[in-house]
């Protein structure tokens, strides 16, 4: 009994930093989304013209930069969807303190299934 | 533009504050909203929804964690399933006829407020017996939670695990496809087929939202479906809702509402189904 990994009390504090990066990842998101949309309805511009949306991670960084609304709102819907990604991450993390290879395997198959999503996405246009 | 945004705004906080009373995602409401309200195509209408699914998710788990019943093995094994099917999922909804996705979204609400009617009925909770079961156990997905109304622990095993993983790819799709958090058919992968207890069920349900809907939503923001002046009130206004939502449920009887709403999602059903058909009044 002595060696096998404190699981209960681990978990617990594993779900509270799971917790805290949730609430952080949405609230960082939701500032991100909130400071495009109002210089979107100051400036009634989106920086880019007509319909077109930036797309890629480049455009959208440096059309951040350069504080063109839609890439600032398109960043913040960037950040919400990573928010659950992240808690992924954390979990591997989690599991791999805990000595618990099998899961650190799970976990890792779901992340790299994200990043086919990721793929999928840029080339299904 | 303006007005545009705020009408999102406003729709959000009412999706928001009737998917916390309710206990159902946004994705429900915004859909119909948005397409038989406002005349949006339907492929936006989706990329909206399932952002919507996304911040409804993450902003309840925080609530779930603190009350320290869900499973956190039985939600990352399955979110393979979940997130394979919600990929799948998305690509079919870049090909469909959007007629399809008019007449499936019909039949998901008529299905979500036989669903609705049924919890009405639901007793008390009796665990399930449930034979030791091998997959399982080499998986260790049984558990135990913390029960408030007994206050104590309770152990439990699931069983099923083949047949769980299969519907929870299922769920999967049907969130990619429809950009549903798809929260009714995940409890019923894990509470009906693998017998576990519900409340685990629903808090770990609600736990996989939304690495279910990241997979689709990620497909979605590179194909250009999410429209940022749709999605980003939307958003915000689900955020301030489910806030609101959770204050308002403990002041109302959850049960009246649900009563009140069952209709309501059937008519919305209705209205989906004949669009789906060609059938104009």
């Amino acid at each position: 009994m002595a060696d096998k990994p404190a699981t209960a009390k681990e978990m617990a504090q594993v779900e509270t930093v799971i917790g805290r990066i949730l609430q952080i990842g949405v609230i960082f998101s939701a500032i991100v989304m909130a400071i495009g949309l109002i210089l979107f309805l100051a400036t009634g511009q989106s920086g880019y013209p007509g319909d077109t949306l930036p797309l890629q991670f480049g455009a959208i960084l440096v059309g951040t930069w350069h504080l063109k609304s839609f890439a600032i709102m398109m960043l913040g819907i960037y950040c919400l969807i990573l928010t659950p990604v992240l808690r992924v991450v954390v979990s591997i993390y989690a599991f791999y303190r805990e000595k618990d290879h099998l899961y650190v395997a799970i976990t890792t198959t779901v992340l790299i299934i994200l990043m086919i999503a990721l793929v999928i996405g840029i080339y299904d246009k | 533009m303006g007005e545009t945004a705020l009408l999102m705004l406003g729709v959000g906080v009412f999706a928001g504050i009737a998917g916390a009373i309710l206990g159902i995602g946004g994705g429900m409401i915004i859909t119909p909203i948005l397409t038989l309200g406002m005349g949006l195509n339907i492929k936006y209408a989706i990329g909206a929804s399932i952002i919507a699914v996304i911040a409804t998710s993450s902003g309840s788990t925080i609530a779930y964690l603190r009350d320290n019943v869900l499973n956190l093995r039985v939600a990352m094994f399955l979110e393979i399933a979940t997130t394979i099917g919600a990929i799948a999922g998305a690509l079919l909804t870049g090909v469909l006829d959007p007629k399809y996705l008019y007449l499936l979204f019909g039949c998901l609400l008529v299905f979500s407020s036989w669903n609705m009617y049924r919890k009405l009925r639901r007793g008390q909770e009796v665990l399930q017996r449930v034979e030791p079961d091998k997959i399982a156990a080499k998986l260790k997905l049984n558990g135990s939670y913390y029960d408030k109304v007994e206050m104590k622990d309770v152990d439990y095993q699931v069983e099923n695990v083949p047949a769980g993983f299969s519907v929870m790819f299922g769920a999967g799709v049907a969130s990619g496809l429809l950009g549903i958090g798809s929260g009714a058919f995940k409890v019923m992968a894990m509470d009906t087929f693998m017998k576990m207890p519900l409340k685990p069920s629903s808090s770990t349900s609600n736990l996989m939202m939304g690495v279910t809907a990241a997979a689709s939503a990620t497909v979605y923001f590179f194909n250009g479906s999410i429209l940022p002046t749709i999605a980003v009130p939307m958003a915000l206004g689900i955020l301030i809702g489910a806030a609101l939502g959770s204050r308002i449920m403990q002041i109302l009887p959850s049960r009246w509402i649900r009563i009140v709403f069952i209709p309501v999602l059937l008519y919305i059903g209705g209205q989906m189904l004949f669009k789906g058909l060609g059938v104009h009044f």
